[in-house]
């Protein structure tokens, strides 16, 4: 049963391996362990969904991936190439690796089209010209049309988010790591959202790693489902989504989805419980 | 287009509110400074007894009747608006506030910019700079006349002081809150530390910069007016009448010219709105992003 129908089998770069990783932190004093033994395998141009409680340590592992944070043992790669191991715990940061955070990064102080070229000529990979005619094609492919030169500030969040994973575009990443970005939006926007991520990525054909601790969310977009064990974090059951891609809403309705959540559910419950229990006793 | 927006100020009840408001408080002001003519002696005793009953000295007692009234003010001010002296003062004032906050603003900008980002800028300089801080700057008005060459550079060195601190500490605290968010992201697309410096840390700075130099401006007024007082108002510059404002204000005291501290009061507070107005507009201009909140 082939499940990769045409995405991640279209694309050649982008596949991580995560191998055994654990993170420890302040190992000296009271030591916490936000990551115990994760070992994953995201197959080039994956769409691969990590749910789990918040304050599991997912973000710790996307946090590793994107150089932002030191793991203490195990080594993570990147096709093939070592990213960080437990000789060199803390990755560089590149534009390989592109994250889009939950709160949102766009720098309040440029205006959308100005975010959006600011990798390409940070990097010297383009001049500002290029960017600028790349950049407005590309927002204009994301529906982004008429709001290059307002700020951040003045467009909706939902917006927001697309210009966001647009500027993360721009870098030609291998991965784009998204910290449960749809988080604050409303489930009209969430709905939008998921819809024009999977259209960009149809066209893009990157790996995506996607964390989140909505459940829908993460069978209607992924690949496979990984869900994880609250803190310490490791994969505790990984779904193959056999719904063929492109997806769009009706798929929600459709009695494969009902099951695979079905399917789901109580590993995803079990966990919000420990983690409600652990928050309990720390608190 | 400017018709419209007169047009609208003027049907807006808001407008109308303040107009009132400050008619009001010149009516009051005005009832009240001329107390002592109308208000006959017999109608007031039984408060004053009450009040001295009550264990005040009889001669502790404020009395409103003491102060010029606000018609008696505009007589006053009319006179002197005329006066070379007068605005020389004014001269002389913003001048002084100007020299304090400019250069407060050439250091402390680069000063506070350099204890957020380098560790060991902050190691070297923050704790001179936390010692200094709480000397208030008018404890520094005698020390600076015996250090300075001039007077006049020793009243700028005491409104810069007033400015610098405040610029400082915004400044710092302005790099320092800005999301690690940002830095993470301006990394990763590949910026470089000078990249990261120049378009992260002052743009994301720059609205703290505003609101410290208005702070700072604030401060710089109430400095140099007291620095004024203190020091003689510089008096071997301009003469006398033309030692700044604050010295206007000590002079018409000294000189026992009651109206003419008020306008000088006043005048102080026009020149201070007019200058934050004008960092407001600065500050308006240079951060534009911050618009549309």
């Amino acid at each position: 049963m082939d499940i990769r129908d045409p995405g991640p089998s279209a694309a050649t770069r982008g596949r991580i391996v995560i191998d055994d990783v654990v993170k420890i932190y302040d190992p000296e004093g009271a030591a916490v362990m936000a990551v115990d033994h994760c070992t994953l395998d995201i197959e080039a141009g994956e769409i691969c969904m990590i749910v789990g409680p918040s304050g599991c340590g997912k973000t710790t592992l996307l946090n590793a991936v994107a150089g932002f944070h030191e793991i203490t043992s195990g080594r993570i790669l990147m096709d093939g190439e070592t990213l960080c191991s437990t000789e060199v715990p803390r990755a560089a940061p590149g534009p390989d690796r592109i994250v889009v955070f939950q709160n949102g990064a766009l720098f309040p102080w440029k205006t959308n089209l100005e975010n959006v070229i600011f990798g390409p000529v940070m990097q010297g990979r383009l001049g500002r010209n290029e960017a600028i005619d790349k950049g407005r094609a590309m927002m204009a492919d994301a529906g982004l049309i008429g709001i290059e030169h307002n700020y951040p500030g003045e467009v909706s969040s939902g917006v927001r988010r697309r210009v966001e994973i647009v500027r993360a575009l721009m870098n030609d990443p291998k991965v784009l790591l998204l910290d449960e970005p749809y988080r604050a939006l409303d489930s009209l926007t969430k709905s939008v959202m998921h819809e024009a991520l999977l259209e960009i990525y149809y066209k893009n054909r990157v790996t995506i790693f996607f964390i989140t601790h909505d459940l829908e969310e993460a069978i209607f977009l992924g690949h496979r489902v990984a869900i994880m064990t609250t803190r310490p974090c490791k994969p505790k059951k990984v779904l193959a989504v056999n719904i063929p891609h492109p997806r769009d809403y009706g798929v929600l309705t459709s009695k494969r989805f009902r099951e695979l959540i079905e399917e789901t559910n109580e590993a995803v419950h079990e966990e919000a419980l420990k983690a409600f229990q652990a928050g309990e006793k720390e608190g | 287009m400017t018709g419209t927006s007169l047009r609208r100020l003027f049907a807006s009840p808001v407008f109308w509110r303040g107009v009132a408001s400050i008619v009001a408080f010149l009516v009051l002001w005005e009832l009240g400074a001329r107390s002592r003519q109308w208000m006959a002696p017999e109608f007031y005793a039984p408060f004053k007894e009450l009040l001295v009953a009550m264990g005040f000295k009889k001669d502790y007692l404020p009395w409103i009747g003491a102060v010029p009234a606000p018609s008696a003010v505009l007589k006053s001010w009319l006179a002197v608006i005329g006066q070379a002296g007068y605005w020389q003062s004014w001269y002389m004032s913003f001048f002084r506030v100007m020299a304090g906050f400019v250069s407060a603003m050439l250091i402390g900008i680069p000063f506070g910019l350099a204890l957020a980002v380098s560790r060991s800028a902050h190691g070297i300089g923050f704790p001179v700079f936390e010692v200094l801080r709480p000397i208030p700057p008018l404890a520094w008005v005698p020390a600076s006349i015996i250090f300075w060459p001039t007077q006049e550079l020793a009243i700028s060195f005491v409104t810069f002081l007033g400015a610098f601190y405040t610029i400082v500490i915004n400044v710092l605290g302005g790099a320092r809150s800005i999301d690690m968010r940002y830095f993470q992201a301006a990394q990763s697309m590949g910026a470089s530390r000078l990249d990261i410096f120049r378009r992260i840390i002052l743009p994301g700075t720059l609205p703290s910069i505003v609101v410290g130099s208005a702070v700072g401006m604030g401060i710089t007024w109430e400095v140099v007016v007291a620095a004024e007082m203190i020091s003689g108002g510089g008096s071997q510059i301009g003469g006398t009448s033309g030692g700044g404002l604050g010295f206007f204000i000590w002079n018409s005291y000294v000189g026992g010219s009651y109206e003419q501290i008020v306008v000088g009061m006043i005048s102080i507070g026009v020149a201070g709105y007019v200058s934050s107005e004008l960092l407001r507009w600065l500050g308006y201009y240079v951060t534009p992003w911050l618009r549309v909140r």
